[in-house]
């Protein structure tokens, strides 16, 4: 074959594309793409088309769905102020600290982070100094066990605090009343005797002691500091081998069998929700999402329903009463190329206006950082709920006694303590869990 | 006579110049021409993409278990100190010891079970080659919608399973007359993910339904290539089903069995998603996985460097198996 007659067969017919213009073609656009890319890459600019300031916030999937619905609203409301296009992304909670490594390590993706309890600390040297906004935004008069989860042991605040989540006992009236209890227990003792009634009657008490967030932390640590145990002394240091801790651990060996319900053991945050509402238990510890499920959305609960329920604080334990306190902060990542932005996002939901809707469109669900918020008529609309106004008068955080830190995170990501108490209402001897536990907070705290 | 043929120290020169005349696009034409040339440019997309996503990140990975990094933090170079960190670690001993039991128990399951499926698929039936189709679903389905599906089966308030137990239960009352409808009281059946022990036969469980398909499909895929003489051959000689399988089909299944298993359990030792999908590691640990604890601690609990040793643990197990896979195909290969 000749070269003539090669390229005469090798001719393309009108309109189709040789493979050689093909690649012409394919090799002129990804060159330029490289100027474009290589331009971004040099001077760290975006190319001038697509300068658009825009705001990633990532926060959690709330149990209270209006919220993350009034939060998108705000979000676009600040957007259209400061010509920002804010996405918020919400995802569950026990994946946040995932999605924050991942971002922090890979120096790229959401600008504002929504961290829980201590995780600003864990977190502290992908994030940015809040200093000047925490002090404008409350300072001193934020609640300390939520400001202090936040500032790191340079005395730099690694976010702020947006407000912070709680647990009481919401409980089914009508079943107390049903199985001859007086009324919702003061005490830990009086509490194993209802426990006792209710799983006789077929609705026990439903706890979870799972690998998860929320409840099972809310309640194991609670239960311990009631009861007198820590696991770090003021001083930081590893106090949880004590007589106090194995009360605790003791007394909920008890409880458990006599008072829970068993399937706990591999709860998360959203089974006590779903048992309470198919009315399998007759009481939780929860944020108010129960009810407010049950009062606002009549499609997933018998008529009258919502007017069966009623809370309790947390029963006063040997060495009185605590309640676990679950701030959630907004943190400003240290790689954002738009910190202005961020910071203003942070101030327009802190103003007082915006934070009441928050705070009014939860019901109880949620406390404000400041204790001006506990004033708010919200609180007193509904009878049900006041008991959550009560929290910050009990509220420690996850590290309590000690100093909230980088350690303090990091066993509460390892579930220690809650799987102190799961072991042990496995059948594990008192002795061995406690120090089973200590050892592994030892490697933590003393490493 | 007169040679014809120029010195070759001249035809070299000449070609060299007259290649240096081409133009470029013309001149990497004729390199290419070269097949060692073109062999070796070949390869570099497939080593690119190897040194880009195995070769760097197992790098870092190495580098990261040697440093006491966390989160956000260059971290120093700490030696083989987070190794060591681990062996003194109940949780990591309970983990290692669950990845033992996970997978040989989940492989083991996949193995039998996947043969025997394979065997009846190899029959003829009506519908055969939709049935055939509708088995791989379980391996097509994404695992985190298949896992969701679990859990909630699992649930230990609504599980369907415990719903059906209980329904039997009553069935017995009706049929004996026996008074044991009061006894069952808040006991809604088995602790699926509650209980330690029946948390890791979910597991176990999940990844052999998942995983099944896989194994009898390729088992299917060997079944057919076994010659029908041999078993008419077998016939004649009087032996039974089992003999049959034992010594025709087996042994020429066995290559693809051995390759099928290995890989298998690479994938079942260091599976991911049905664990964090159903418990998260819990109850107490008692779930834990080596992959699911290098999450954990990695990525959780910010111990980039703890999480890496945890995940290199892995490394050396999985090696020696993947090389005696190769050992083991190898000698096939030459027929020993």
């Amino acid at each position: 074959m000749t070269h003539e007659a090669g390229r005469q067969r090798g001719k393309t017919a009108p309109g189709r594309m040789r493979r050689r213009d093909f690649l012409a073609h394919t090799g002129k656009a990804g060159a330029a793409l490289a100027a474009i890319a290589g331009t971004n890459w040099l001077t760290g600019q975006a190319p001038a088309f697509a300068q658009e300031r825009t705001l990633h916030v990532l926060e959690w999937s709330s149990f209270v769905a209006p919220a993350d619905v009034e939060r998108g609203r705000q979000a676009a409301e600040f957007g259209k102020q400061a010509g920002v296009k804010v996405t918020v992304e919400h995802i569950n909670a026990n994946d946040l600290p995932a999605r924050a490594t991942a971002a922090i390590e890979g120096g790229t993706g959401p600008d504002i982070l929504q961290l829980l309890s201590n995780y600003p600390l864990l977190y502290s040297a992908g994030l940015d100094d809040h200093n000047d906004l925490i002090a404008e935004l409350g300072g001193d008069e934020i609640y300390p066990f939520i400001r202090e989860a936040v500032r790191d042991e340079n005395g730099v605040h690694r976010g702020v605090p947006n407000f912070f989540g709680g647990g009481a006992n919401v409980y089914r009236k009508d079943i107390f009343e049903e199985v001859g209890i007086a009324g919702p227990p003061a005490t830990w003792d009086e509490y194993l005797e209802a426990g006792k009634k209710l799983k006789h009657y077929g609705m026990p008490v439903g706890q979870s002691l799972g690998h998860t967030f929320g409840d099972a932390p809310g309640f194991a640590y609670t239960l311990l500091w009631c009861f007198g145990g820590k696991e770090v002394d003021e001083g930081g240091r590893v106090a949880l081998n004590s007589k106090e801790t194995a009360n605790a651990v003791d007394f909920l060996k008890e409880f458990w069998l006599a008072a829970c319900d068993e399937g706990g053991l591999a709860w998360d945050d959203t089974s006590n929700n779903r048992a309470f509402l198919a009315e399998t238990i007759a009481v939780t510890l929860n944020g108010a999402s129960i009810y407010f499920v049950a009062r606002n959305d009549p499609r997933k609960v018998a008529p009258g329903f919502a007017d069966r329920l009623g809370h309790f604080l947390i029963p006063e334990g040997p060495h009185g009463r605590y309640h676990g306190v679950g701030p959630f902060t907004n943190c400003i990542t240290r790689y954002s190329a738009n910190k202005e932005a961020a910071r203003d996002y942070i101030r327009f939901v802190h103003q007082d206006d915006n934070f009441e809707k928050f705070l009014v469109i939860n019901k109880g669900y949620v406390n404000g950082p400041l204790p001006k918020w506990q004033e708010h008529p919200m609180w007193e609309e509904d009878p049900a709920v006041t008991i959550y106004r009560e929290l910050p008068q009990y509220g420690r955080n996850l590290g309590y006694a000690g100093p909230y830190n980088r350690q303090s995170s990091e066993a509460f990501a390892k579930y220690i303590i809650v799987d102190l108490f799961a072991k042990a209402v496995r059948g594990d001897s008192t002795q061995s869990v406690i120090e089973s536990a200590e050892r592994e907070l030892k490697a933590i705290y003393e490493a | 006579m007169k040679s014809t043929t120029p010195p070759i120290s001249t035809v070299s020169s000449n070609t060299l110049e007259a290649t240096a005349r081409l133009p470029l696009g013309k001149r990497i034409g004729q390199w290419l021409e070269n097949e060692a040339v073109l062999g070796y440019v070949l390869m570099v997309p497939a080593l690119l993409l190897i040194v880009v996503f195995i070769a760097y990140p197992f790098s870092l990975g190495v580098w990261m278990s040697l440093t006491d990094k966390v989160v956000g933090t260059p971290g120093n170079f700490v030696g083989l100190a987070n190794f060591a960190k681990l062996l003194r670690s109940e949780i990591f001993h309970q983990a290692a010891w669950n990845t033992v039991i996970f997978t040989i128990a989940a492989t083991v399951i996949k193995a039998v079970f996947g043969m025997w499926l394979a065997i009846l698929l190899n029959r003829k039936f009506r519908l055969a080659r939709f049935t055939r189709a509708t088995v791989l679903l379980p391996f097509i389905v994404p695992t985190v919608l298949s896992g969701l599906a679990w859990l909630w089966m699992f649930d230990a308030t609504f599980s369907v399973f415990n719903w059906v137990l209980k329904w039997l239960w009553q069935m017995e009352i009706s049929v004996f007359g026996l008074a044991l409808k009061e006894n069952w009281g808040y006991v809604r059946g088995p602790l699926w993910l509650g209980s330690p022990s029946l948390a890791m036969f979910s597991i176990i469980l999940v990844n052999a339904w998942r995983g099944l398909p896989f194994f009898a499909i390729s088992f299917l895929a060997g079944l057919q290539t076994v010659p029908p003489e041999l078993y008419d051959a077998g016939n004649i000689d009087g032996t039974n089903e089992f003999q049959k399988f034992w010594h025709i089909t087996l042994p020429l299944v066995k290559p693809i069995a051995v390759v099928v298993t290995v890989f298998s359990f690479v994938v079942t030792f260091s599976d991911f998603q049905v664990v964090y999908i159903l418990t998260r590691g819990g109850p107490h640990n008692s779930t834990h996985l080596f992959a699911t604890l290098a999450y954990q601690l990695g990525m959780t609990s910010g111990n980039l460097g703890e999480g890496a040793a945890a995940a290199l643990f892995m490394f050396p197990i999985l090696g020696l198996v993947i090389l005696w896979q190769l050992f083991y195909l190898r000698r096939e290969d030459s027929g020993g």
